[in-house]
């Protein structure tokens, strides 16, 4: 009973870390309905960014201290995430309205490539650390419960945490800002909004920044968790089936489809992997989003699709 | 004024829909046959076979499968690589473990097989669509690329599952020189790709485009969604398959399943959207494009850096290359979203005219 709540503890903490790579993808679709593949090279990006200028802070400002360096650091990657989103919105958003999901798709694709090159020539290609300080050794709770207790990861606890924030912050933003209204009314219908008045350009620049703070959060746990590597592009693969799993427009989607992926990969590969040879973590949670896709075909949370002859 | 299909009156059913009605079409496609067959072949270098021709064959043969899949049938599909590598790995154990077994009928076999997995994951399309159907393709690429490096079987007990092939012929000839192998790879190429044309403007291309335009409206007017969007799955997985088989056996010779990863997937979807969604022709332009462009850009990069006296390392030239590659998609996609097929057809309705102005 112990291992199985551990397990199905561990696989929570690591579903809210898939949601918030997951929401990226969310936020961009739901706003300009573009399936925004770069996300996973956007956290790479991000990642790179904060990690080095953590490295340089100290290097040429002379600022030691640890808190300040990583804060001017987080700082300046977002400059940077807000650089790239006005530089995709102005270059290739903008030249493709209208145009079919799939070419969109295919430009997000170009845009990843891009990016992971240019992330790679400007910040370097090597393995770097992200540091926020972080404790990494494991605690027990429950112990007077369970004989041993269960073992619970500090670093993926705090890691959920933030990311739980993260989701707060934004569904306040979207609910009681006007920016958030006025991102909401262009996911709802873009050529209504503009007709009242909302410059569509400048949401799309706003929404893919909030898309790239999202990257740069999730670019910053996983960097400390795995290391800043180029490796990191593919969380965005794993994050994909959360996003189709809750839908592709629905932000308590990414969080409800981070969990079950997350719990679903996990107890899988507990359970179920040692009959089958292990390592099949990646596929089964395509194969779970599957299974509730045929079900609901537009996700947990997504808007009924209606076709109309 | 040479490209006018003026005076050239059909008088018979049969020569009204005869595959290239244009007589000028006729004359310019046996050229290509010509030059494909007879000149590429005596002027080319064994580097430009292995380079470019023979990647570029089997490249264009998997484009024309996915097109079919992509491009007529609408259904986006991101697990290309799977079908490759199913193709690939079942016209290998055919091969292997056969005695005796012909390589064409291995590498049929690998089609077979690989259609038969095509079908099995093309069932969610029929109740999921667009986008999420996109994702949940990708299935079938971690499906097969966790098949292949766990089931020690399909790699026959290979340590990391890595297998290769050696003693390759077909009918008695030998397929060691680069110049029987681009041979091999036209003549399935051309036969596939003369299939394909003809089943795109069939009944089944037909319906299969119908349920691309809108599935339900096609469903209303009678056409059986299931059978138009499995055979679709069917026929693409198939082309996909042999080209899979041939590009492990004929281009790589020795392989691992990560020769059929996910990127391989993106790099065919590329292919049939910069080419052209729904036209042979463009599976050509397309694959020629995303074949050329690296060894072009890995040719001409350290030339121009030379030149103008920078220092690169190879990382950065690497990196420098993934830039220039996902910089001209987007800008390709910007300038011609509907793909080289379309400049191609503009490009005709323009040679109708010239040299006159209207």
């Amino acid at each position: 009973m112990a291992f199985f709540l551990e397990t199905l503890l561990g696989g929570l903490m690591a579903g809210m870390l898939y949601s918030l790579v997951a929401l990226g993808f969310v936020l961009i679709f739901k706003a300009s309905g573009v399936f925004n593949f770069a996300q996973g090279a956007m956290v790479l990006f991000a990642a790179l960014a904060m990690a080095r200028f953590a490295e340089w802070v100290p290097l040429y400002l002379g600022i030691e201290d640890p808190i300040i360096g990583n804060v001017l650091a987080f700082i300046g990657a977002g400059g940077v995430m807000f650089c790239v989103a006005w530089v995709i919105e102005r270059l290739v958003l903008r030249h493709l309205v209208n145009q079919e999901g799939t070419t969109l798709l295919m430009a997000t694709l170009g845009i990843t490539y891009f990016m992971e090159g240019l992330g790679q020539t400007i910040f370097g290609s090597s393995i770097y650390k992200i540091d926020i300080g972080m404790p990494k050794d494991p605690v027990m709770i429950l112990e007077s419960t369970f004989e041993g207790g269960i073992m619970i990861n500090k670093e993926d606890f705090y890691a959920a945490i933030i990311a739980a924030a993260l989701v707060a912050l934004l569904s306040v933003f979207f609910q009681k800002t006007a920016t958030g209204r006025a991102l909401r009314a262009v996911a709802d219908d873009h050529q209504a909004a503009q007709s009242i008045g909302i410059p569509l350009n400048r949401i799309w620049v706003i929404v893919w920044c909030v898309a790239g703070v999202v990257a740069l959060v999730a670019g910053m746990i996983w960097g400390s968790k795995l290391g800043v590597q180029f490796s990191l592009t593919t969380v965005a693969l794993r994050a994909l089936p959360v996003v189709i799993l809750g839908g592709l427009t629905s932000v308590p989607g990414a969080i409800v489809g981070g969990l079950i992926i997350g719990v679903g990969e996990k107890l899988s590969e507990v359970y179920l992997g040692p009959y089958v040879g292990g390592g099949i973590e990646i596929w089964f949670a395509y194969v779970l989003a599957l299974g509730f896709l045929l079900i609901r075909p537009q996700g947990l949370f997504g808007e009924k699709i209606i076709d109309r002859v | 004024m040479f490209y006018r299909e003026n005076g050239q009156f059909k008088t018979s059913y049969r020569a009204d829909q005869q595959i290239f009605p244009i007589t000028q079409d006729r004359i310019a496609i046996l050229a290509l046959l010509v030059v494909a067959f007879v000149v590429v072949p005596s002027l080319a270098s064994d580097y430009m076979f292995r380079a470019i021709f023979i990647p570029f064959l089997i490249f264009s043969l998997a484009a024309v499968g996915v097109n079919i899949l992509v491009g007529y049938c609408g259904q986006i599909s991101l697990g290309s690589g799977a079908f490759m590598a199913v193709g690939a790995y079942a016209a290998y154990n055919f091969f292997v473990r056969i005695e005796g077994m012909p390589l064409v009928v291995a590498l049929i076999l690998g089609g077979v097989s690989s259609m038969l997995f095509g079908i099995v994951f093309g069932l969610p399309s029929l109740r999921v669509k667009g986008l999420y159907l996109a994702v949940a393709t990708l299935a079938a690429q971690f499906f097969a690329d966790w098949m292949f490096l766990r089931i020690q079987w399909f790699t026959n007990y290979s340590p990391s599952g890595s297998v290769s092939v050696s003693n390759l012929q077909v009918f008695g000839f030998s397929l060691e020189s680069p110049f029987a192998k681009y041979m091999f790879c036209l003549v399935l190429l051309a036969v596939i790709a003369l299939l394909a044309k003809n089943l795109v403007r069939g009944a089944v291309g037909r319906e299969w485009m119908a349920i691309r335009d809108m599935d339900v409206a096609a469903a209303v007017i009678g056409i059986r969604p299931m059978f138009a969007k499995l055979s679709a799955f069917a026929v693409s997985s198939f082309i996909v398959g042999v080209a899979g088989a041939l590009w492990a056996f004929i281009y790589l010779g020795a392989w691992e399943p990560a020769a059929f990863s996910v990127d391989q997937s993106f790099k065919l979807l590329f292919m049939v959207i910069i080419g052209g969604m729904g036209s042979i022709m463009g599976s050509f332009f397309g694959a020629a494009f995303i074949v050329v462009l690296p060894i072009f850009l890995n040719q001409f990069l350290p030339a121009l850096a030379s030149v103008l006296g920078i220092e690169i390392s190879t990382a950065g030239v690497s990196h420098a290359e993934l830039m220039i590659f996902g910089g001209l998609i987007v800008w390709f996609l910007i300038v011609e979203p509907h793909g080289l097929a379309k400049l191609w057809s503009i490009a005709k309705q323009k040679l109708r005219l010239w040299p006159f102005p209207h």
